[in-house]
């Protein structure tokens, strides 16, 4: 059934009654033409391209816990395409485009909100390497403009863009295309999609081992339902990459670190836009429903235990209490953690992998969420097509040896 | 103001002091010892909050933390704080409270007409409609979803409260200070444990304070409750007591996050006490006596300002002292709200009805409330509620039965039974075992050193919650190596045991599709609302939770959970444990921004490093900007002076004259040993073994993967001593870089390394007439051409006081850096300065510094470079020492890509237009108006004005740009192309006849 | 806040230790004869395992010491650590003491 507010109204004078499943519970067949592993909003999202771009129905997605559990269902949900270097502007770009009519191509609100992501410049430094960010995005075609302190208390009018704080604000580059969405819609939007195509969606089922014949091919997963065969395997576990990986045997240059978040509880609207600033740790936005979101770095050590230290935490809230002095007597009402798998470049990889018919999507660290559509459906192309989409050539991992890294993190390096 | 809701008994309320308060702007009386919920219903106000979603007219139904309705905003200003629960709220004089997500009044609120939209509000309504067009999320539907959205407002003015944090360390933290928490405690205490007893509310004593007839070894309770307290204060020297005190989060290696509120509940804090206090314990063991939550019943309009959870209409009563209503219906499945209403009836309420869902209810209280008269009535379900701000009657049913009497009242008591607190256990990672008899998940294996005790291990009586208690401290105080202590008993009477309980939705003769019964109450989330999930597809309780937004509001499901998961089950045709259960977060009630963020604020926030001539610079008018931590020295302006003025001036004096700079900032390192100089040629690409002692030398250090990292000039002390100085951000690292090699990998060598750069001030003085500057101050070094030749270094004396002496430019002209004790900096710098005057040099700043540097083509770590800039990229390849087997970094400079043709190579870049100043940052193209998409040749990393071309120059990164000398290349802005003439990186005196004068 | 043993200073808070990765990686004794494969394995290819990890920390706040640590990366509970250069642990032996 279509959603619709004339469908919503329909069904509302039958209570509601014959709203169908949005998703169909399959137990899988002995074989597909691919499986994807991890159904996450990648995985979920590139299941439902290789259905629809690529023509490939008989796939199933499975997963070990719920689908959308991991990361999509627990990061805070920035939007943005303004990085620094050509791949992975043309690779964030392809997303928020993809993004821009998301909700109409999966019939499924997915609440993107182009409300701005505006990150704060605090030194000198900071002024040079966002100005370049700004006009490296203009030659791409990609929105990103410069903004004094004024301007940008202007479009954040809580923001403290006093002299005499710690670290001034010197100015802000502002993507106004740049936004929010609804993490969880968006998983759902993507299965419910993918399922009414045809793709096969298991959850509970964990994937315990790969299994590869003679020539090192892959030739179908052990999982906790059983062998199902199949010969192509698109690894998209986040932050069990590593783990997933080794049972082919291939090791990764990913490690997995505890990513942690919070909300405050629902206030009236006073944020109109997402707030970052790089230099002292913190970003913030306010959902729909009124809570602040905020966020910061890692913890320093790698664990998947979904936790992290307190200190992080306190850190995060001292520096958003710096940017907005009025928030210091809101409340934190849940803290939460994610495991993500960082690469040494701080960029993904998106690639074929030594084994032939496994493909992996991973290491998109701290901001996997804003890429979702767009790795999926360059994802997909690669697993059709044995080859990657030009968009994610360069997110090899043979970059690792050739040293054609695409290092995002690096530019922040500090001056004299 | 009449008192005819008070009962005759005051409970814990002191009625001879009175209070005045006002609850949106009407003024009431309470008293001490009164919340701000208790003091309303004493004036007869049940309505104090409308719903999240549909504006539903409110009522509190708890009396603790837990409450998910009576959310009220208190104070005013920048003091004004939002979302805080009425039950919590202590009461002082002049407090000002107010309603919230109300208009235009709570009584009258536009937003209700939600209510009647209801039908198409259902869950997950707004993922199947507002979507078109693509931009109307975002103008229209979204903007109204969210004013309608929130509940409180935050202030727009600062906080001007200020909070602190403390870590604590103790043998025992006791987590709750009910009978299970307070025994604990106690027989902890008693072994000489160091203890540290918490609790959320201002008194200690937990339920034992709502007590009336019980008493523990012959005394009342209360009574026990204040001597238990007093021993244990007469233990200050061993036992900390926190009441107010919230433990919300429990940490990896029995790390728990405690806060306190210091002075919410006082008229006039004191200004000088923070208004939380952070605590960060580490416990060796912990007692977790957190109780239990009263579980509302799911009924249709079961949420009617009116309508409150049985015990805590008890507490209101017997604590507080107030009836909260005349004439009460008890709908229960628990013998626990015969208790309630055997007290209410006490203080004056009429039971007009217990309905009891159970087929029988035979134990000890629904005996006693039989004999008292009290019309009980078993397999009696309550099945709706009439009124609209106030509810005004109960709809019963007897169970299997479509008829259903209405009995009027004000005020129906509901209890479910109780869902024990395991929400600490849950976050120290100890698994939750579902018990099926009760049909509560309590405490199962522990995976930290921990237990719990009392109602939040599923003990249900008070006589087992002393015995856990009791056994809980003794056994935590030994495992904490503490003494063994002696076993306690107390020997309760007055007490009677209730059992019992039920989840999920009451049943009822109306269309389920049709009512509403509330599961979760902020969030609006009713019984149906939970079948249309699981209909949807939404089969784990994450989804399930996630789509109708159950358990997700301030209370964090602490009333709801358990009942929305028993709903979902029943409509999944699963067992409770099959459908699992969220994960319980941290922090277990809100808690401040301000306390997490305690001290870090201000000027507090990171600290602040200064050089020894901060003042000076300061007194001088300087502009500083901040570089790492430190605050440095960024331009000079004289009156009437912009920076671009200054840093022209400054930039010709020096050229011209001499200039007088402070760079003490640049990291020192001192590098020691008989195999220092070896240990040197693994860190820096450059060769050290044949640089004599009293030279210097330009040192370029990589990353392993073969990235510039850090560079700076590096002096022979002696033959094995090297004074090498880093960039001022990169300090810290460059030292870390060092020792991990030092330690790991080449333990072998004998080297010690020492941070040096808060040792020395440096003044560096530079220009033509920096010799003669410092000539009439040093003692003891020639520092004449021919014995000190550039790229030297000297020991000798300034003014009497020991200096390294260094011949070195930063600037393209004669300088030094004279580095001294850091005591005598400021000393120095003024000895320095008097004779600088004298040939009319100035002092001047990074900005300067980082001109000149320009015009040399020297480059600057983090500006010409970016992380993936190789030292062939800058034209650096003559500070390798080719003839070194091996230095970090080495190996990686012949991957593939880093010795491609096409690589981007430091270039200088001369506008066509020579006024033109071009901006860092901007990209480099081959043509003057690239269509989007074209891929940029590289970047412009530096740009100035020059006072000594005349002209402006920059710095760039291209691609292959040494092979375009003399090439024109565009660089793209908004307002059109600048064309640029690639040129040679050195601007000025390219042969260098400058620094050898 | 993570309780870190230093096998020098004893327990400390984490908040004195810098991370510095996974342990026993060791950089290879001639580089220049390593292919570019073996030379990104040692760069950028880690373990990174769910279970017990041997990783670096530096306490950088107090001895200022590297030295090895195993930490189950699941619970964060630490089961050993030991000075930079001794040899790796018997991980299994190390479960079995955990476990008594």
């Amino acid at each position: 059934m279509r959603f619709s507010f004339l469908n919503l109204a329909k069904q509302a004078l039958s209570a509601h009654r014959h709203w169908p499943e949005q998703w169909r519970f399959p137990e899988p067949k002995a074989a597909y033409d691919a499986i994807i592993i991890g159904a996450g909003g990648h995985g979920l999202g590139t299941a439902y391209y290789l259905a629809k771009e690529h023509g490939l129905r008989n796939i199933a997605v499975l997963e070990k816990g719920w689908l959308g559990g991991g990361n999509t269902g627990r990061n805070t949900t920035i939007i943005r395409s303004n990085y620094l270097w050509e791949e992975s502007q043309g690779l964030y770009e392809h997303s928020v485009k993809l993004w821009e009519n998301l909700s109409s191509e999966l019939n499924y609100n997915v609440m993107y909100s182009p409300r701005g992501v505006m990150m704060l410049a605090h030194t000198v430094h900071d002024i040079q390497v966002f100005k370049r960010h700004v006009h490296a995005n203009r030659l791409q075609g990609i929105d990103n403009e410069w903004l004094t302190p004024e301007e940008a208390k202007e479009f954040c009018p809580i923001l403290n863009i006093s002299p005499n704080m710690r670290y001034p604000i010197l100015g802000a580059a502002l993507q106004r295309r740049g936004g929010t969405a609804r993490h969880d819609a968006v998983a759902w939007g993507y299965a419910r999609a993918a399922s009414a195509m045809g793709v096969d969606i298991i959850q509970n089922c964990e994937v315990k081992g790969i299994r590869r014949d003679p020539s090192g091919a892959v030739t179908g997963v052990e999982t906790t339902k059983g062998f199902i065969g199949t010969k192509k395997i698109g690894v998209v576990a986040a932050g069990h990459t590593s783990v997933v990986m080794g049972m082919a045997d291939v090791r990764m240059p990913l490690e997995s670190y505890p990513l942690q978040a919070l909300v405050s509880e629902p206030i009236k609207p006073i944020m109109p836009c997402v707030v970052m600033s790089n230099t002292i740790h913190a970003y913030m936005s306010q959902s729909d429903k009124g809570e602040l979101v905020i966020g910061a770095g890692t913890d320093a050590y790698t664990s998947y235990s979904q936790t992290g230290g307190l200190h992080i935490t306190t850190h995060t809230l001292d520096a958003i209490c710096e940017l907005f002095p009025n928030v210091r007597r809101l409340r934190m009402l849940r803290n939460w953690g994610g495991i993500v798998d960082v690469t040494p470049d701080r960029s993904p990889i998106l690639s074929k992998t030594p084994v032939k018919g496994l493909y992996v999507n991973c290491g998109w660290g701290t901001g996997g969420f804003k890429a979702t559509p767009g790795s999926a459906n360059v994802f997909a192309h690669t697993i059709a097509k044995d080859e990657p989409h030009p968009i994610n050539a360069a997110f090899t991992i043979d970059r690792f040896k050739t040293g054609r890294l695409i290092d995002e993190a690096a530019a922040a390096a500090v001056a004299h | 103001m009449s008192l005819t809701l008070r009962a005759k008994r005051s409970g814990r309320v002191d009625r001879t002091k009175p209070l005045s308060f006002t609850f949106d702007g009407k003024t009431y009386r309470g008293f001490e010892g009164d919340t701000l919920a208790s003091a309303l219903l004493a004036n007869g106000v049940h309505l104090m909050g409308r719903s999240f979603k549909y504006h539903r007219p409110r009522g509190v139904i708890t009396a603790g933390s837990d409450e998910p309705n009576a959310l009220v905003s208190v104070g005013s200003g920048a003091r004004h704080t939002p979302n805080l629960r009425a039950p919590q709220v202590e009461l002082y004089d002049g407090l000002v409270a107010k309603s919230q997500n109300a208009w235009p009044s709570l009584s009258f609120d536009v937003g209700a007409i939600n209510n009647f939209l209801s039908p198409l509000f259902v869950a997950g309504f707004y993922y199947k409609t507002f979507m078109w067009p693509n931009v109307a999320w975002k103008k229209l539907y979204e903007p109204i979803i969210r004013r309608a959205a929130g509940l409180g407002t935050a202030s727009s003015e600062p906080d001007p409260d200020h909070y602190s944090t403390r870590f604590a360390h103790c043998d025992v933290l006791v987590v709750g200070s009910g009978p299970a928490g307070l025994s604990a405690a106690l027989s902890a205490a008693r072994t000489g444990a160091r203890v540290i007893l918490c609790d959320e509310q201002a008194e200690f004593g937990g339920s034992l304070l709502s007590e009336l007839h019980a008493t523990v070894d012959g005394k009342p309770a209360a009574q026990w409750v204040e001597e238990a307290v007093a021993e244990l204060k007469a233990l200050a020297g061993t036992v900390t007591l926190l009441p107010r005190t919230q433990a919300f989060g429990y940490f990896a290696q029995n790390f728990l996050g405690l806060v306190e509120r210091v002075t919410d509940h006082l008229a006039t804090p004191d200004p000088k006490l923070p208004r939380d206090r952070l605590w960060q314990v580490r416990a060796k063991e912990v007692v977790i006596a957190a109780g239990a939550h009263e579980r509302p019943m799911v009924f249709p309009d079961n949420d009617r300002p009116g309508i409150m959870l049985a015990d805590a209409a008890r507490t209101y009563a017997n604590r507080y002292g107030v009836r909260p209503g005349g004439r009460a219906v008890v709908a229960t499945a628990h013998d626990s709200a015969y208790q309630a209403a055997l007290d209410l009836k006490a203080a004056g309420v009429s039971i007009e009805l217990i309905a009891d869902l159970r087929k029988e209810a035979n134990g000890p209280l629904p005996m006693a409330a039989r004999a008292a008269g009290i019309r009980v009535e078993t397999g009696m379900a309550i099945t709706g509620s009439t009124g609209r701000l106030r509810v005004n009657a109960a709809l019963v049913s007897k169970l299997g039965t479509d008829g259903e009497e209405a009995i009027p009242c004000d005020l129906i008591l509901m209890c479910g039974g109780w869902t024990p607190s395991v929400h600490l256990f849950s976050q120290s990672r100890g698994k939750l075992v579902f018990d099926d008899a009760r049909q509560v998940f309590i405490p199962g294996e522990s995976a930290q050193a921990e237990r719990s005790a009392g109602a939040c291990k599923g003990s249900e009586t008070l006589a087992q919650a002393f015995e856990d208690g009791f056994a809980a401290g003794l056994d935590a105080a030994a495992k904490a190596g503490c003494a063994q202590g002696k076993a306690t008993q107390v020997k309760l009477a007055g007490v009677l045991d209730a059992h019992g309980g039920f989840l999920g939705a009451v049943p009822h003769p109306h269309d389920a599709g049709r009512v509403k019964a509330f599961v979760d109450y902020q969030n609006d989330v009713t019984a149906k609302d939970i079948k249309l999930a699981t209909r949807e597809g939404m089969r784990s309780i994450e989804h399930v939770k996630r789509y109708t937004t159950t358990g997700m509001a301030t209370d964090q499901g602490k009333l709801s959970n358990m009942n929305a998961l028993a709903i979902a089950a029943e409509a999944l045709g699963k067992p409770i444990p099959a459908v699992g259960l969220t994960t319980f977060r941290q922090p277990y009630t809100p808690i401040s921004f301000g306390a997490m963020a305690n001290h870090s604020r201000g000027d507090l926030f990171d600290p602040v490093r200064k050089t020894a001539t901060h003042a000076w610079a300061e007194a001088q008018g300087a502009v500083f900007e901040d570089v790492g931590l430190w605050k440095r020295a960024w331009y000079f302006p004289h009156a009437g002076e912009d920076m671009h003025a200054a840093v022209l001036r400054e930039c010709k004096t020096v050229r011209d004259s001499a200039g007088v700079f402070d760079a003490s900032t640049l990291g020192k390192i001192e590098v020691v040993g008989p195999d220092a100089a070896e240990f040197m040629n693994i860190l820096y690409t450059n060769p050290w073994s044949k640089l004599e002692v009293g030279r210097c030398r330009y040192g370029l250090m990589l990353n392993e993967a073969g990235f510039v990292m850090d560079d700076g000039v590096v002096g022979r002390i002696a033959e094995d001593r090297f004074h090498v100085t880093t960039t001022t951000g990169g300090a810290p690292r460059v030292l870390n870089h060092m020792e991990d090699y030092l330690q790991t990998e080449f333990p072998n060598l004998k080297v010690a390394l020492t941070s040096t750069t808060e040792q020395y001030s440096v003044v560096a003085v530079q220009g033509p007439n920096a010799r003669k500057i410092i000539a009439p101050l040093i003692d003891g070094i020639d520092i004449s051409n021919e014995a000190m030749p550039h790229m030297s270094v000297r020991l000798g004396k300034i003014c009497g006081v020991p200096t390294r002496l260094f011949r070195m430019s930063f600037t393209g002209e004669l300088g030094f850096e004279v580095n001294v004790p850091a005591d005598y900096g400021q000393a120095i710098w003024e000895a320095i300065w008097a004779e600088a005057q004298k040939y009319e040099a100035c002092a001047y700043g990074t900005e300067t510094m980082h001109v000149l540097r320009a015009e040399k083509g020297y480059i600057i770590v983090g500006q010409e470079t970016d992380g993936t800039v190789t030292p062939n990229d800058l034209g650096l390849d003559w500070a390798i020492g080719k003839a070194k087997p091996d230095f970090v970094g080495k190996r990686s400079l012949t991957r593939p890509d880093l010795v491609k043709a096409d690589r981007k190579q430091l270039v200088g870049l001369l506008t066509v237009e020579p006024q033109t100043v071009l901006e860092e940052g901007a990209q480099i193209t081959l043509i003057g108006n690239p269509p989007a998409g074209t891929s940029a040749l590289g970047h412009v990393t530096s740009s100035y004005q020059s006072a000594v071309l005349g002209r402006s120059f920059a710095l760039a990164i291209v691609s292959a740009g040494r092979a375009r000398m003399g090439e024109t290349l565009y660089v793209p802005m908004p307002d059109g192309p600048i064309a640029v003439t690639v040129t040679d990186p050195v601007f000025y005196d390219k042969e260098g006849a400058k620094l050898h004068v | 806040m993570l309780l870190i043993p230093c096998p020098h200073c004893g327990n400390r808070p984490e908040l004195e230790f810098r991370y510095a990765g996974e342990a026993h990686i060791a950089r290879p004794a001639d580089p220049s004869t390593t292919s570019d494969q073996e030379w990104a394995e040692y760069l950028y290819f880690r373990s990174n395992p769910k279970g017990l990890h041997i990783e670096r920390w530096r306490h950088v706040s107090g001895c200022a010491r590297f030295f090895n640590c195993v930490r189950d990366t699941v619970s964060d509970k630490i089961l050993k650590t030991y000075p930079a250069g001794q040899p790796k642990p018997d991980l299994a032996e190390l479960v079995k003491e955990a476990g008594q």
